[in-house]
């Protein structure tokens, strides 16, 4: 019995020693960042715009020219418990301005903060990892030229087990995958562009997908909607099984440029921000998404 | 059929419809429909795929403008839920400031009606002040079901 006991504590630690090394934050290897051209700012205020950084970044109650201001502050409510979004602007101190472009890029990529600390997938990384390093280049270059705020991050209120950062390189290894979340193998170059904007940088799966126990996003149930995570209602369905199913492209297209639907209702929720954002991206960047939401597959309701 | 008669015909059709809907809840989506009904022919003549009529636009504006007043009047306490009604809980917490909005949107609608211009130049202006307030209010107090 002894015995027994004694090879049950070794294998214990075992397990342990193995689940540490699995847990540990995995940054980006040195040569992604091999032949970068020098970043266009400009550029980079699209990928912006694409990625919607001031859903969660600007200050609550910001408007108008105060949004670029990414002093953080939002509380998202979770299953989990409360995170604050943190203070991302231009500052030194407060904010990512000390921040080398290396850091910048694991932080979108690899869920890594500069600490070398796993990072909260609230913080949507799980789709921003599809972004380019290129893209991701111009997005820094253009969040410098914004202005700082001392404003000091927030910080969680989560409780226990999930306030232990090493625990997500578990969570990490089921759900952080950089490959595309459909295959569209063949796809034309209008659909493939639609596939990077809507799986990488839009990150609209991570509202319109339904999530299991843990958090994690259902992929096979991809773009099928689910419960609104802010309250009571629900995130539509945006696959061709879905209320859109009877909307062309052309008016998929308009939706995300003018916030009207075919049958001139208006966006409403959290999506009028990303329709704000994707009204001011090159008309081909909302045909593309409408096309990529045309070739995937249809689901029935994920709420 | 001209744009004209057929707005009067979606009018009376509508007025038709409101007499028997009993239900606060039915009928201010009823009232929303109507306001939506009326965008759809303003931004058909925008984009030119209806021939522009400068008539019917001032009177797609004003019926805008007089369905939001009415809007507003359609959220009495004991109407939070019920038959499929998407309005948001906050509309009873926050009245002032989903009432302002209503105001907003009346008053955007009427002075556009007052200003409808000979040629669909800036109608598209006109289309963009008045359709920003949807999406703002739709944004805090709307709510989709399904
Ligand atoms: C859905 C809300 C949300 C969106 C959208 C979002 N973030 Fe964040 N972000 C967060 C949260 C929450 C954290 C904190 C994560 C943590 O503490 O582990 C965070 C953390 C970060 C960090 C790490 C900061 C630090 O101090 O460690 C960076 C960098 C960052 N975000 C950049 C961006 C950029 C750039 C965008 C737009 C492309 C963006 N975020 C969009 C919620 C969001
Ligand atoms: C922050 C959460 C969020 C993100 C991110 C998001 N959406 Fe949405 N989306 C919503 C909500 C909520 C609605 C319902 C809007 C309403 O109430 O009218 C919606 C509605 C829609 C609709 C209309 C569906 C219908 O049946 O009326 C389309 C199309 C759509 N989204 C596409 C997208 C695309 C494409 C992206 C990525 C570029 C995206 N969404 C990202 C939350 C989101
Ligand atoms: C002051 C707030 C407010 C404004 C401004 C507003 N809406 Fe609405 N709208 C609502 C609410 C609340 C609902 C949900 C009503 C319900 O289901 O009880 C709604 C619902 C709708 C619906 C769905 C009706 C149905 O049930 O089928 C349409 C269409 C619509 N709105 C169009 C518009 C358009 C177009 C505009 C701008 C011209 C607009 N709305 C402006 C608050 C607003």
């Amino acid at each position: 019995m002894r015995k027994f006991i004694g090879s049950l504590i070794v294998l214990a630690v075992v397990a342990a020693v193995i689940l540490w090394f699995l847990s540990a934050p995995s940054p980006l290897p040195q040569s992604a960042f091999d032949g970068l051209a020098d970043p266009d700012a400009e550029r980079g205020r699209q990928v912006f715009l694409a990625g919607g950084c001031t859903s969660c970044h600007a200050a609550p109650d910001a408007e108008g020219d105060d949004k670029l201001i990414l002093s953080g502050g939002l509380a998202i409510e979770s299953d989990f418990g409360v995170f604050h979004a943190p203070n991302i602007s231009s500052d030194p101190d407060a904010g990512i301005g000390g921040w080398s472009f290396p850091e910048f890029a694991n932080a979108m990529k690899a869920g890594v903060g500069a600490r070398g600390e796993h990072l909260y997938p609230s913080f949507p990384y799980t789709s921003y990892t599809r972004m380019t390093v290129a893209d991701l280049n111009d997005l820094f270059a253009y969040l410098q030229t914004l202005p700082a705020s001392s404003e000091a991050s927030l910080g969680h209120d989560l409780p226990f087990p999930f306030n232990i950062r090493r625990g997500l390189g578990l969570w990490k290894l089921l759900y952080l995958k950089d490959g595309p979340v459909v295959d569209l193998a063949g796809a034309d170059e209008q659909v493939a562009r639609g596939q990077y904007l809507v799986e990488g940088p839009g990150h609209c799966g991570e509202c319109h997908t339904p999530r299991d126990l843990i958090g994690g996003l259902k992929r096979a149930a991809w773009l099928s909607g689910g419960p609104n995570p802010d309250g009571p209602g629900i995130i539509p369905n945006i696959t061709p099984d879905g209320g859109v199913s009877s909307w062309s492209a052309a008016d998929i297209a308009y939706y995300l440029e003018s916030g009207f639907t075919p049958d001139f209702d208006s966006v409403g929720g959290s999506m009028v921000a990303v329709q704000k954002n994707f009204a001011e991206l090159p008309a081909t960047d909302r045909e593309a998404v409408a096309a990529y939401l045309k070739a995937i597959p249809g689901h029935p309701n994920g709420y | 059929m001209k744009p004209g008669i057929a707005l009067i015909l979606a009018a009376s059709m509508t007025a038709a419809t409101v007499a028997y809907a009993a239900e606060p809840q039915e009928e201010r989506q009823m009232t929303m429909k109507q306001i939506g009904g009326a965008m759809g022919s303003l931004a058909k003549m925008a984009k030119g795929e209806a021939e522009y009529d400068a008539a019917a636009a001032r009177q797609a504006f004003t019926t805008i403008s007089e369905s939001a007043e009415k809007f507003g009047q359609q959220f009495p306490e004991g109407s939070e839920t019920g038959f499929d009604t998407e309005a948001h809980p906050d509309i009873w917490t926050n009245r002032d400031d989903f009432d302002a909005r209503v105001a907003k949107l009346k008053a955007d609608a009427a002075a556009a009606a007052d200003s409808v211009g000979e040629d669909a130049s800036d109608l598209g202006q006109k289309l963009g002040m008045v359709g920003q307030n949807c999406g703002s209010c739709h944004e805090t107090y709307r709510l989709k079901n399904s």
